[in-house]
């Protein structure tokens, strides 16, 4: 099954992915992650107004058979959580790079996306 | 630790499983996913590779007697082709394992035991087997990888179980074919191609089922005639996460979270297969003790009043307003065919009454929880 892996995005070694713009970031799962959860059934997503720096645990996604946290791939404040999807879970899986989406983040050391990886080295790291 | 694979591990990679650990076997969790999986069971039929379970043969004139000293409930009321849910205790009326007793002859059994299970309760039997003396009349094998077996599970089953397999039992009394076995009953079947199969009306989803037991070397062929034939009655391939969310809406126990060594078959509410009218047995004081004066606490089954975060096992079940908590979540998920989360716990026999709100605490916030009567899953 090969997974879904847009160019134009941003992707972090735990699965999430970044879209930038401007200052802003948006944040979700990637299509190989919501393939290897499979079945989401809860989304948590974190308050407005979090402070969160990379790599903190921010955000919890949940299938039938476990809990994942979800890992912030930037630093910088939550400025929009997508209500859409605490309603609706399984957009994560149908829709992982559009509606399934997590969270909006105002960068606060945009430097930091640079550092994460293309879609060809995500692709390779999956082996899509 | 290398993790143990079944007879159909080559199967399942072909079948696009999902492999994961399970209780030291590597086994799949999901083919298409476990919701997809699950309802399939509950609409039409599913079958599981059960292979990691063990079987153990227990035979000679001594058998019965034997059995009915290491387990609860009374091995007598089985005739040759029936079988029985059953618990093996230790002194103390703790589980070492729940497992299904057959009787597949006049002085030969048959036990079914948990994967997870199989040195702990094949080296106890065998050292109670050596307190009854002389081997001659008692022998306890170990078969477990002997044999393989997969169940087949799902309101489907009964319309092609003997397409697959037909013939009549060649045990106990005259059943036609495998699809005129009644509830935990088992047929022994030869086939050509299959070798001999033992064939029981059981299972682990709450639907109408059977679980087939074959020689390892012939239980891929088991497997793939179930699919091919199963095919035309919607029947698809599910995995051990079906397996468990099918489980836990029946509210049946699990080895290792409703089941242990300091938990008695009372305290999970399975005092129904603790039979006390059959003398002497393992565990039986403390057993008795608690049949008869009560126990501290009690496994309930629980439903999520809102739309929260599945219960998982080990969070803690609160009171409303308590100060601490008063008992843990030991199973629990998101029951596919009430979409709402779904668990049993363990809460003090005061607050174990169905009605009862309770709480769950998920990620540090507690949510509201009603104890229902089990099974959560009501069949009408």
């Amino acid at each position: 099954m090969s997974s879904k892996v847009p160019t134009e995005l941003k992707y972090a070694k735990s699965h999430e992915w970044l879209r930038v713009e401007g200052d802003v970031a948006t944040i979700g799962i990637t299509d190989h992650a919501q393939h290897e959860l499979t079945d989401v059934v809860f989304v948590e997503l974190p308050t407005l107004g979090r402070k969160v720096a990379a790599g903190e645990a921010c955000a919890v996604v949940e299938s039938v058979k476990t809990a994942s946290d979800i890992y912030s791939p930037v630093s910088g404040e939550v400025i929009e959580v997508n209500a859409l999807v605490s309603n609706q879970p399984d957009l994560v899986n149908t829709q992982p790079y559009q509606g399934g989406w997590f969270y909006k983040i105002r960068l606060s050391q945009p430097e930091e996306a640079s550092k994460l990886m293309g879609a060809p080295e995500y692709a390779q790291s999956i082996g899509a | 630790m290398t993790l143990k694979r079944t007879p159909l591990f080559a199967a399942h990679q072909k079948a696009g499983g999902k492999l994961i650990e399970f209780g030291g076997w590597e086994m799949p969790v999901q083919y298409s996913s476990i919701v997809d999986e699950h309802l399939a069971v509950r609409k039409s039929a599913g079958v599981f590779d059960i292979s990691h379970m063990g079987e153990v043969q227990v035979r000679g004139s001594k058998a019965e007697a034997f059995l009915n000293r290491i387990l609860t409930n009374d091995i007598r009321k089985l005739q040759i082709g029936q079988g029985q849910y059953t618990l093996l205790c230790n002194e103390l009326g703790g589980v070492i394992d729940d497992l299904y007793a057959y009787r597949i002859g006049e002085r030969e059994y048959f036990l079914i035991i948990n994967a997870s299970r199989i040195e702990e309760d094949v080296a106890w039997i065998q050292t109670q087997a050596l307190t009854e003396g002389d081997p001659q009349h008692l022998e306890v094998r170990n078969m477990s990888d002997a044999y393989g077996a997969v169940a087949l599970q799902g309101p489907r089953s009964r319309d092609f179980i003997h397409l697959a397999f037909p013939g009549a039992s060649e045990l106990g009394a005259p059943v036609a074919n495998a699809a005129a076995l009644k509830k935990n009953q088992i047929a022994g079947i030869s086939t050509q191609d299959y070798g001999p199969l033992l064939i029981a009306c059981t299972g682990y989803s709450g639907e109408d089922g059977f679980e087939i037991i074959a020689r390892s070397e012939c239980i891929e062929g088991v497997w793939n005639r179930l699919l091919s034939v199963g095919h035309a009655f919607c029947c698809q391939p599910a995995g051990l996460g079906a397996r468990d969310t099918l489980r836990t809406e029946m509210c049946y126990p699990l080895y290792g979270h409703e089941l242990n060594e300091s938990t008695t078959p009372i305290e999970a509410g399975l005092g129904v297969f603790v039979s006390l009218d059959k003398g002497e047995f393992i565990g039986r004081q403390v057993l008795e003790l608690q049949k008869t004066q009560g126990v501290a606490r009690r496994c309930v089954a629980f439903r999520m009043a809102e739309k929260t975060a599945p219960p998982r096992p080990q969070y803690p079940i609160w009171l409303p307003g308590g100060m601490a908590a008063i008992g843990q979540v030991v199973s629990g998920t998101q029951s596919p065919s009430l979409g709402c989360g779904i668990g049993l716990g363990y809460v003090p026999v005061e607050h174990a009454k169905a009605g009862t709100t309770i709480e769950i605490e998920i990620r540090g916030r507690r949510w509201p929880a009603t104890i229902v009567k089990k099974p959560i899953l009501s069949r009408s």
